[in-house]
C-alpha cells in the first residue's frame, strides 16, 4: 500500500466514524421521549423591598458562601452570580430621564434569568449549558471548554468566567460544593443542589426583607403566580424573546 | 513532493529560522497563558472575545477569498489563472490553520476541545464552523496536492478531482457565511445583529485577501524567477476593486441603518468606533484610519491609469488588507461588546502576551505558507537564484 491510498482509507475510515457517530446520536435523542414537566421554576424580586433594605447584601454573601465564588479586587476577573445594579442599568430598555431619582438609583438585584428560549443554550457548541425540564439552565463544568459563546450570547450579562484559578481566592471553603476550575463558564443555577433537596435557593432564604419569592410557575395557586396577578411586575428585555422567568416588582 | 520545502538556499533558510524564532517566543508567552490562564488576556466579563477571535474572523476571510482565483480558473476556464491558482489554494490551507490555531489559543480549556466533536451540536452556530473550516481544510489539501501532483508529472488531473473542486467553491462561501452567523444571530449584541454582515463579510474577503495574494505574486517577483505575468495582475486587481466598493457600500447601508432609525443600541457602537463614547477613545484613531486607506485605496484601484501601474497597485492593495484588517480585526469584534449589556461603556486593551501569542500564530502561518509555495516554485522548477 502505497502513501497516497493509505491516507485515502485513513480519511475514508474517520468520516465514517464521525457520520455513524452523528446518526446513533440522533436516534438516541429520538427515543428519550419527552417526560411531562411539572414545575417551572421562577423567582420574583420585590425591589421596593429589597431597596428599604438599604447596602444590604445578604442574597450575595449567601450565594457567594454556599457556592465558593471566588473574590478578586479587580474588576477584570470578576466572578458573580447575583448581584446589584442600578435601575438603569438593569432595565437599560426602560430609559426614561424623568424617572424619579429614588427608582433610578434603586438598587436590583440581578441574576441569570432562566429564560424559557435561553440564547446561551442555543449556542453552546458541547452542550455543556442546558435548559432542564423545569426550566433551570444548567451548566457542566466538566464539559464546558472555554469558549464563552454563552457570554456573548446572553443579553443580560449573567455568565462569568473563571479567567484565574479561582481556588486561590475562595474565602471560606465550602466542602458540600464544587470549585471550579480556571477557564469554564459559571452562572446561577437556581441552587439546583437544594432545590433537590426540597429547600429554596440559597439568596430567598438569606433575605430578610422578604423581597425575593421562588416557587413553582406551573402551579396556578402558587404563591408566585398570586404575587403577579395582583402586581404590576416587569421583566428585563421581553422585547428579545428570551422570556425570562425572574421578575420584578417595581 | 514535501521534500522539496527542506532544501533551500541560505535566504530561504534565515527566513524559516527567524519565523522559528518568533513561534518559539510565542510559544513562552502561550505557555504562561496555559499555566495562569485567559487572566494575562486585557479580556474580561464585558469584553469577553477580542484580538484572538477577532484575528480568527478575518483570517477566515483570507481562506475563503481562494475562491476568487479558483471559480474563474476551474469554472470558467479563465486560463490567465493557472499559474497563480494553486497559490490561492496554499494561502487558503495557511489561512485557515491559522484560524484553528487563534480558536485554540482563545479557548479557556483547549485540551477539551474536542468536545465539540464528542458532543455534535447541530443548534450551535460554533459547531457548524469547525464543520465548515475542517471541511475546507481537507479540500484545500485534497485539490492542491492532486493538482499539483498532475502538473508535476505533466499529466492533466484526474476527473474526479473536477467535481470536488466545484464543490469547494460553494463550501468556501460557506465558511465566511457561518462564522458571519456566529455573530448576526445573537440578540443580546445589536451591533452584530445584521443581515448584511455575511455578505460584508464576504466582500471583505475577496478583497483582503486577494489583495495579500496579489502582494505575495509581487514580492515572489522579486526573489524568485516566478512571474505570472501582467494579466492575472490585472484581473485580481479588477476583483479586489469590486469587493472593496462593495464592502465600503456595504458599511454606509449599515450606518444609514443606524443613524435614520436612530435607534440607540445600535448608533453607540458606531459612536464609539468613530467618535469616541464616554471617554473610550481607543477604536477611534485605527477606524479613521481604515476609512482614510479605504477612501485611498479605493481612489488608485477605480481610475485605470493609477490601477495599471503596477508600484500603485501594491500600495493599493497594502491599503486595502491595512483597512479591511483594522475593521475587522481590531473594531469589530470589541464594538459588540461595548457597551456591555448593562449599557456601562468598559474598555478592552489586548495586553502584551495576547499580541506576542497572536504574532506566533501568525508565524505559523507565514511557516506553512512559504513551505507550500517553496515546493510549488521548486516543481515548477522556477527557481532564480536556487532558493
Amino acid at each position: 500500500m502505497n502513501r497516497r491510498n493509505f491516507i485515502k482509507i485513513v480519511s475514508f475510515g474517520g468520516v465514517l466514524t464521525v457520520a455513524s457517530k452523528m446518526t446513533l446520536d440522533a436516534f438516541a435523542d429520538a427515543h428519550k421521549g419527552n417526560g411531562k414537566a411539572v414545575k417551572r421554576w421562577a423567582m420574583i424580586i420585590d425591589t421596593k423591598k429589597c431597596a428599604e433594605q438599604e447596602n444590604c447584601t445578604k442574597c450575595m454573601d449567601a450565594c457567594n458562601t454556599i457556592h465558593n465564588i471566588p473574590h478578586f479586587d479587580n474588576k477584570k476577573d470578576e466572578v458573580k452570580w447575583i448581584w446589584k445594579e442600578k435601575f438603569e442599568h438593569a432595565f437599560i430598555t426602560s430609559e426614561n430621564p424623568y424617572l424619579s431619582e429614588k427608582i433610578n438609583k434603586r438598587q436590583i438585584p440581578l441574576l441569570c434569568n432562566h429564560c424559557d428560549n435561553p440564547p446561551c443554550t442555543e449556542v453552546c457548541p458541547t452542550q455543556a449549558t442546558w435548559k432542564r425540564e423545569d426550566g433551570i439552565v444548567m451548566m457542566d463544568w466538566h464539559r464546558c471548554i472555554g469558549c464563552r459563546y454563552c457570554i456573548a450570547a446572553c443579553p443580560f450579562g449573567s455568565r462569568s468566567f473563571n479567567w484565574r484559578d479561582p481556588r486561590e481566592n475562595i474565602e471560606n471553603l465550602n466542602e458540600a460544593f464544587p470549585t471550579r476550575t480556571k477557564g469554564v463558564v459559571e452562572k446561577c443555577t437556581f441552587c439546583d443542589e437544594r432545590i433537590a433537596r426540597g429547600q429554596i435557593p440559597a439568596c430567598v432564604e438569606a433575605c430578610e426583607a422578604k423581597a425575593m419569592h421562588f416557587g413553582d410557575l406551573n402551579d396556578a395557586n402558587s404563591e408566585l403566580r398570586k404575587i403577579l396577578v395582583n402586581n404590576f411586575s416587569i421583566r428585563r428585555k421581553p422585547e428579545l424573546g428570551t422570556s425570562p422567568e425572574v421578575y420584578y416588582l417595581v | 513532493m514535501l521534500e522539496k520545502a527542506f532544501t533551500g538556499s541560505k535566504k530561504y533558510w534565515a527566513w524559516i529560522i527567524f519565523l522559528l524564532v518568533i513561534i518559539g517566543i510565542s510559544f513562552i508567552f502561550y505557555l504562561k497563558q496555559f499555566s495562569i490562564g485567559l487572566t494575562v488576556t486585557g479580556l474580561s466579563r464585558d469584553v469577553s472575545w477580542g484580538f484572538y477571535i477577532a484575528q480568527f474572523t478575518f483570517l477566515v476571510g483570507v481562506a475563503a477569498s481562494a475562491v476568487m482565483v479558483v471559480l474563474p480558473y476551474y469554472l470558467h476556464n479563465y486560463k490567465a489563472f493557472s499559474k497563480i491558482t494553486i497559490l490561492g489554494e496554499f494561502l487558503a490551507i495557511g489561512a485557515v490553520i491559522m484560524c484553528m490555531l487563534f480558536i485554540f489559543v482563545d479557548m479557556g480549556q483547549p485540551l477539551r476541545i474536542l468536545n465539540v466533536f464528542l458532543h455534535p451540536t447541530f443548534h450551535s452556530m460554533m459547531f457548524w464552523d469547525s464543520v465548515s473550516l475542517f471541511g475546507y481544510l481537507v479540500l484545500n489539501v485534497l485539490i492542491s496536492m492532486v493538482t499539483l501532483g498532475a502538473e508535476k508529472n505533466g499529466v492533466p488531473p484526474p476527473h474526479w478531482i473536477k467535481p470536488i473542486i466545484i464543490f469547494s467553491i460553494p463550501w468556501a462561501v460557506s465558511i465566511h457565511t457561518v462564522t458571519a452567523f456566529l455573530y448576526s444571530g445573537l440578540a443580546a449584541r445589536p451591533f452584530w445583529m445584521s443581515a448584511i454582515m455575511a455578505p460584508r463579510f464576504l466582500a471583505t474577503a475577496f478583497a483582503a485577501g486577494p489583495a495579500l495574494l496579489l502582494l505575495i505574486i509581487f514580492i515572489l517577483r522579486k526573489i524568485t524567477k516566478f512571474n505570472v505575468g501582467k494579466e492575472p495582475v490585472q484581473k485580481l486587481a479588477v476583483i479586489i476593486t469590486y469587493a472593496m466598493i462593495l464592502n465600503v457600500f456595504f458599511l454606509l447601508l449599515e450606518m444609514f441603518t443606524a443613524y435614520y432609525s436612530g435607534i440607540t443600541e445600535h448608533t453607540l457602537h458606531f459612536k464609539l468606533l468613530y467618535t469616541g463614547l464616554e471617554g473610550n477613545n481607543t477604536l477611534v484613531p485605527y477606524m479613521w484610519t481604515s476609512m482614510i486607506l479605504a477612501i485611498i485605496s479605493l481612489y488608485f484601484l477605480i481610475n485605470p491609469k493609477t490601477r495599471h501601474n503596477e508600484k500603485i497597485l501594491a500600495f493599493s492593495c497594502a491599503a486595502v488588507f491595512l483597512s479591511i484588517w483594522i475593521d475587522k480585526g481590531l473594531g469589530m469584534i470589541v464594538a459588540g461588546f461595548i457597551p456591555n449589556p448593562l449599557g456601562e461603556v468598559v474598555v478592552y486593551n489586548p495586553t502584551l502576551t495576547e499580541l506576542m501569542i497572536s504574532l506566533g500564530v501568525y508565524a505559523i502561518g507565514a511557516l506553512i505558507i512559504t513551505g507550500l509555495y517553496k515546493i510549488v516554485l521548486t516543481a515548477r522548477n522556477q527557481i532564480k537564484y536556487k532558493l
